[in-house]
């Protein structure tokens, strides 16, 4: 294990200065989710246009610096985005967070994929996984309408 | 007291853990076990094991003796009057749900009052508030100060006409503020009230007397005593557990069972269903014996020049800030550093074998008073060194280097 790995450049400056960190008025969509063990919140807000589109994407909530980089770069990266094309980015991230050694998904970049695979360094901690998907699972759960509060533990 | 000979009577200290040595520093979560209780484990289940109470063969009656003497020796350690006062339970959290199920059916109903304070653990609020959705009661909590305390005038503050039972902390596990038990017996007793003590940090590390606490109900668990998991114990004044209905039902707990009806056994059985952790039971009498070798007296004194080279240590350090200040304080530091997420301190801190807990501590309604979603912990065990401590601020240094702090 290695520290570095974990705590990189990218991780440590969207922690501390997490982007789309806020609410915004006209969302149409939204969703909750906590870590009972932790006590970490984070709630999705976004913005479904009539093509589908994700128009506006933001989060509010407080966790350590993994989930609160991971929120941050998970809003970054999915606006603009189509709902289908979000659903493939999250379970990409989330086999890749798993189980897979690198993200095969063609609707992200290059640069945009180095930046997610800087959330990668989780896999050799795995207490902190959950750290790292918590925010994904939220945004699928308000883009499926849920109801349900995302938690880490069953 | 040697604490280098102690540590070496707890063998996770002999090897590395991923090639450090381990600075352990969660015993309020749990304590680590001497090599007494783990090989008393052993050797009851490889020559000496049976079920206890029932058959009369040589291993049964023997296993039977073992399993009641470490119900002397906690009679003894605690000072009870009656060892039918001692009631074995799987741990404290269920010694709490066994009052508040068997008090709160027989003497609760709609609009009285149960008194916890803003400290407890869940496991001393869980249990009331099923009593809350079943039977329409109220739960009040006595307020903490800026120092982390819970002071007598607070719980007096919100005693009321309505308030049956008074169930409190002896030691918080997040701020260590010791609570002045004893006078809150004194003031509830006075107005007729019973109290229960959750005990989980405070038998590890206090001296206790339940003739002089002189509290109705008193909450143990054996895991953070030294002692194996899945055991703990409920005293009880004998008073109560004759006046009680029976927890659980089943094998061992009855006097006769009839098509019409059931009679139910003697104390301390009435409270014993089923078959007990009896390994664990037994094993247990070796950590109550281990800690009255050391004597409790020699815990206290060596944890509180822990806790007070810590306090002062991590006071030092710049970007640290220590949650809660009682004046009476068990070995107990929680903290935050500002800009690092307590859960980031703790991964960290284990990369050089510094175990630490971090999170709300089950004490979400203490967090969210401090309005702080979670902190950081570092707690005592008798097994802890002044060393220990300057790691956990080499670490705490290393942390803040990685933030750019």
């Amino acid at each position: 294990m290695d520290l570095k790995d974990l705590y990189q450049e990218i991780i440590l400056d969207h922690g501390k200065n997490p982007r789309n960190l806020g609410k915004f008025d006209n969302y149409n969509k939204d969703a909750k989710g906590n870590n009972p063990l932790c006590g970490d919140n984070v709630h999705v807000y976004l913005r479904l246009n009539e093509n589908k589109k994700v128009e506006d994407i933001a989060f509010e909530g407080h966790g350590c610096a993994i989930s609160m980089a991971s929120a941050s770069i998970m809003t970054d990266m999915v606006r603009g985005k189509e709902e289908k094309e979000v659903k493939e980015i999250v379970t990409d991230f989330l086999g890749m967070i798993k189980e897979k050694d690198s993200l095969e998904t063609n609707i992200l970049k290059d640069d945009e994929k180095t930046k997610l695979m800087s959330l990668s360094g989780v896999k050799q901690y795995p207490m902190r996984v959950k750290c790292a998907t918590l925010s994904w699972h939220t945004l699928t759960s308000a883009l499926d309408n849920s109801d349900q509060i995302v938690k880490t533990e069953e | 007291m040697n604490i280098d000979d102690i540590k070496r009577e707890f063998p996770i200290f002999d090897d590395k853990i991923q090639n450090n040595d381990l600075v352990y520093l969660d015993s309020a979560n749990s304590s680590q076990k001497p090599r007494v209780v783990v090989d008393r484990i052993y050797d009851f289940y490889t020559k000496e094991f049976s079920n206890v109470g029932r058959s009369v063969h040589y291993l049964a009656v023997a296993a039977t003796n073992l399993y009641e003497q470490t119900r002397l020796s906690v009679q003894k350690y605690i000072n009870a009057k009656d060892k039918d006062e001692i009631v074995f339970t799987k741990g404290a959290t269920e010694a709490i749900n066994l009052v508040a199920n068997t008090f709160g059916q027989k003497y609760l109903s709609e609009g009285d009052e149960v008194l916890l304070t803003e400290l407890e653990h869940h496991s001393n609020y869980v249990p009331w508030h099923f009593l809350r959705k079943a039977k329409n009661i109220k739960i009040e909590f006595a307020e903490i100060n800026d120092n982390g305390e819970v002071t007598l005038e607070a719980i007096k503050k919100k005693i009321t006409s309505k308030t049956k039972i008074i169930s409190v902390s002896h030691l918080s596990n997040v701020t260590g503020a010791i609570l002045p038990i004893k006078e809150i017996v004194e003031l509830a007793h006075s107005k007729n009230i019973p109290v229960l003590i959750d005990g989980c940090q405070g038998a590890p590390h206090l001296k206790l007397d339940m003739q002089d606490i002189d509290c109705d109900f008193y909450a143990i668990s054996g895991h953070k005593m030294y002692g194996p998991t899945g055991i703990g114990v409920l005293y009880a004044k004998k008073k109560w557990l004759e006046d009680l209905p029976p927890y659980q039902g089943g094998g061992g707990m009855i006097n006769e069972v009839k098509k019409e009806g059931i009679t139910y056994g003697e104390l301390p059985n009435k409270y014993e269903a089923g078959t007990m952790a009896t390994a664990q039971v037994i094993a247990f009498n070796e950590s109550i014996k281990f800690m009255e070798k050391i004597g409790i007296q020699n815990i206290e004194k060596h944890e509180k020049e822990l806790l007070d080279y810590g306090l002062e240590k991590l006071r030092k350090n710049n970007s640290v800030n220590i949650i809660g200040n009682p004046k009476e304080k068990g070995g107990v530091i929680s903290f935050t550093i500002e800009g690092v997420h307590p859960h980031d301190i703790a991964t960290i801190l284990d990369e050089d074998g510094v175990a630490i807990r971090a999170g709300h501590h089950c004490c979400q309604i203490l967090h969210d008073k401090l309005n702080l979603p979670a902190t950081a912990r570092a707690s005592f065990g008798v097994y802890n060194t002044k060393d220990d401590i300057d790691k956990l601020d080499e670490a705490i240094n290393k942390c803040k280097k990685i933030f750019n702090l």
